[in-house]
């Protein structure tokens, strides 16, 4: 029984392109049978979006309102009662996904495979492991399903052009009731979303203050950029966490990636390794960005900046 | 209140991890190990929560050799109240570790149970999602705040969208993300204290937990490395370049 199922990500409106990139990852084992789940209170628009997801078969719309707020206690056991049915669960590797796939993981009695970077064979992935200085492959024991998380940043999103069947599914689980959503704060960007943009322009420490950052702010806008930031920068408050790219933040793979007055420490550069372009900002011309960047301009980044900016 | 803090033994984080060259692991031969950061900012919150008189006692556990016994020292000294090192000499997933840790939690019973959202060798972030799953019990997963009341907690998480709150009813599992806190720094007196707290050593086997099937690790490989670039002199150049590529 070879099937693949997918928890699919959306906000009630919009499919996360996390669940895209999910199916392309999957499409490396070889197995036509694939389905999309979305837990929700209203799906309708999402299903549509799901289904025309090249590569899926189903799309399963399990509608209740306790699903208005995704809550890893609640949708875990969802996912472990329709385990039986499949030879792989997937999600992407959001904050959701590593939220909740754990979860459903241990009730279904398997380890996880994280961060799926490469797909072998229908048991055997590439991850990387201590900040991505090392790529471990591993191989999952026969005789339970293969539970994961994908990588998204190694994939690219499928096309669209499919005409999945959507299919209403029945809740299998009760609210535990122990776990209840209160607010979710910030998001609200005009720009493109930092997880999926095609230009990331991202600051660092050297930007020095919240209102300097207004010249990263203003690159972007003229570029039809998403910003991004250091982990150095998000902890002085500079910009809210959301923005933070990185090992413990978002791994990105955009086109073309500005990183402007940030050194590169190894926890960054492991969120922006699979961007197609690098280009570096910095004054200290030892700064280990410059190591691995494609192109790189020593100067000061509040001269180079809004003359880029001029200049376009 | 308990407050059951996991700690891992991993490679310090400033140690640039090489990969063996004969693929078979990591080079951890005569490198610095320390508490796994994330574990840290995590016990450091749970001692801050007994400080402000809302817990009796924190609890550091490890699983692994003496070796880790070293790291449940520095938790110790940090302030946690006694150890609990569960000895085996294999390297332990994150299935088989929650299912060690929800023995430990049916015998203290704590109202939290603390870990790091990830440990930064394996980076797996699975366990403590884990351990709430056998327990039945909330999950708060990387948390960046805890407010305690009436015998619920409301935990601010770091999430893709921004800060999501949620509230949960103790006991709980919760799991520290970066903005928690900055742990303290160990003083020379409570190190020299800490020789002094109670660390318990527990037999793997004698605690009953059934190992789960292990994921089998069949090759290490270094990263790939992206092409050395080049310097730019100028903001015109690098448009120039830009444009070459199709960039711009």
């Amino acid at each position: 029984m070879a099937k693949v199922l997918i928890i699919g990500e959306h906000d009630g409106h919009n499919l996360n392109p996390a669940t895209a990139k999910t199916v392309q990852g999957a499409s490396g084992l070889h197995i036509d049978d694939v389905d999309v789940v979305l837990f929700g209170s209203d799906l309708d628009a999402v299903a549509a979006q799901a289904a025309a997801v090249a590569g899926v078969q189903r799309v399963l719309t399990v509608t209740h309102d306790d699903f208005a707020h995704p809550l890893a206690a609640r949708i875990a056991p969802e996912i472990a009662a329709m385990a039986g049915d499949y030879s792989h669960i997937l999600t992407g590797s959001t904050t959701l996904g590593k939220d909740l796939l754990p979860r459903a993981a241990a009730l279904i009695g398997v380890n996880q495979v994280s961060d799926i970077m490469e797909v072998l064979d229908a048991r055997t992935f590439k991850r990387p492991i201590y900040a991505g200085n090392a790529i471990v492959t591993v191989q999952v024991p026969e005789g339970a399903p293969v539970v994961g998380t994908i990588r998204t940043a190694s994939f690219a999103a499928a096309g669209e052009g499919g005409s999945a069947e959507i299919v209403a599914a029945e809740a299998r689980a009760e609210d535990p009731g122990h776990t209840r959503f209160v607010r979710v704060e910030g998001g609200g960007g005009d720009g493109p979303d930092l997880a999926s943009a095609d230009i990331v322009i991202s600051g660092g420490r050297a930007l020095g203050s919240s209102d300097n950052f207004a010249v990263i702010h203003s690159l972007a806008k003229k570029m039809g950029a998403a910003v991004g930031a250091s982990r150095a920068a998000v902890d002085a408050g500079y910009v809210p966490n959301e923005l933070q790219v990185g090992q413990t933040g978002k791994i990105i793979a955009p086109d073309l990636y500005f990183a402007i007055g940030i050194s590169g420490a190894i926890q960054h550069l492991t969120g922006i390794k699979d961007a197609g372009t690098i280009v570096a900002i910095n004054k200290d011309a030892e700064a280990p960005i410059f190591e691995i960047a494609d192109f790189g301009l020593v100067g000061d980044l509040f001269e180079i900046v809004p003359e880029l900016e001029k200049a376009l | 209140m308990k407050i059951l803090v996991t700690i891992k033994r991993v490679v310090d984080y400033n140690v640039r991890v090489r990969v063996k060259p004969d693929g078979s692991g990591v080079e951890t031969e005569g490198v610095k190990m320390s508490i796994n950061p994330f574990d840290e900012i995590a016990l450091e919150e749970a001692l801050r929560i007994k400080e402000r008189g809302e817990a009796e006692e924190v609890i550091v556990t490890s699983i692994g050799g003496n070796e880790v016994q070293q790291q449940l020292r520095t938790g110790l000294a940090m302030g946690a109240d006694r150890a609990i090192q569960v000895e085996t000499d294999q390297p332990v997933q994150p299935l088989t570790a929650a299912r060690i840790l929800l023995k430990l939690v049916e015998k203290e019973q704590p109202g939290i149970v603390f870990l790091g959202k990830q440990a930064i060798d394996d980076d797996c972030n699975q366990t403590g999602q884990m351990l709430a799953a056998l327990w039945g019990r909330p999950q708060a997963t990387f948390a960046s705040k805890v407010e305690l009341a009436d015998g619920k907690a409301t935990v601010t998480r770091e999430v893709d969208a921004g800060l999501e709150v949620n509230e949960v009813d103790l006991p709980a599992v919760m799991t520290s993300d970066l903005r928690l806190n900055e742990p303290r720094f160990v003083k020379l007196p409570d190190i020299m204290k800490a020789k002094r707290k109670p660390l318990e050593t527990l037999a793997l086997a004698d605690l009953g937990a059934e190992p789960a099937a292990d994921l089998v690790a069949t090759a290490y490989e270094p990263p790939p490395k992206r092409g050395g670039g080049k310097l730019v002199a100028s903001v015109a150049e690098l448009i120039g370049e830009l444009k070459n590529k199709g960039l711009l």
